[in-house]
């Protein structure tokens, strides 16, 4: 599991890579919401390109990190679901969000 | 022709968050000769994830139990996993089995047994409060049992 924030600009993209579950998206939260709380965003993207797997804490894992876009006027976006992780995505319900590309 | 149990395993661990991904790699290679799909797998790891997440996030929330897995392959290609803990128990099953409900705070999504029901063919919950809590789960591997186990 890894999580690499890059600020260019005022954007913010959080490469999130390995295993998104229950022990490893608490680390993933605090890095990501850190960076979110001390830095000047217009916008937080998270990039699921390199994740290879996620069970529902990764769906927690999104909502926790729109709902403090949301409190902060952040806007906030998730790209490159892997397709293996649509099911999962559908099921949630969270497409509706208007967060995925 | 008569349906039998052709292997089985069993595994048991402490609650420790570092095992969700021991426990979903460990029932991954044991399915894996059935010769699953990558969708099938998918379906399974993240089934066992859900449900071993459980016990540690829920039924062990305030300490450290044993997390008890059994898993069977039968000779039509269905796998049984069987995950119990001795931790919490639940008061109302069918309302913790409700999407989005959960007593986990704005972290858990309330939707782990929602995953388990849409990406297993059968589930089977039965718990006490204070003396824990086995899932059931099924899922039919369309057969492609190895020869030599047949
Ligand atoms: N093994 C368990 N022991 C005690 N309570 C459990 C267990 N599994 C589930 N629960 C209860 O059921 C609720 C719903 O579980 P779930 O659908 O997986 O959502 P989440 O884990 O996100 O809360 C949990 O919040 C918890 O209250
Ligand atoms: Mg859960």
């Amino acid at each position: 599991m890894g999580i690499k924030v890059e600020m260019n600009r005022d954007t913010a993209v959080a490469l999130v890579s390995g295993e998104i579950d229950h022990h490893s998206a608490s680390e993933i939260r605090e890095k990501i919401d850190n960076f979110v709380r001390t830095n000047n965003l217009k916008e937080l993207i998270l990039d699921f390109s390199k994740v290879s797997f996620m069970d529902t804490s990764g769906i927690g894992l999104i909502l926790g990190r729109f709902k403090l876009a949301r409190s902060l006027g952040v806007n906030f976006k998730v790209i490159n679901i892997p397709e293996k992780m649509r099911r999962i995505i559908n099921l949630s319900g969270i497409k509706n969000l208007g967060i995925f590309e | 022709m008569q349906i039998e149990c052709v292997n089985e395993v069993n595994i048991s661990f402490p609650s420790k968050s570092s095992n969700e991904s021991f426990a979903r790699a460990a029932i991954s290679a044991f399915v894996s000769q059935l010769d699953p799909t990558i969708d099938e797998i998918t379906d399974i790891k993240t089934a066992v994830s859900e449900a071993v997440t459980n016990c540690i996030a829920h039924a062990y929330k305030s300490g450290i139990g044993t997390i008890y897995i059994n898993s069977k392959i039968f000779s039509n290609g269905k796998i049984v996993i069987k995950i119990k803990d001795k931790g919490t128990g639940m008061e109302n099953v069918q309302q913790a089995m409700e999407p989005l409900f959960t007593t986990g705070g704005s972290e858990r999504a309330g939707l782990g047994f929602a995953v388990m029901k849409s990406f297993m063919d059968k589930i089977k919950v039965s718990s006490k409060p204070d003396r824990g809590t086995t899932v059931t789960m099924e899922k039919s591997i369309i057969r492609r049992l190895a020869k030599s186990d047949r």
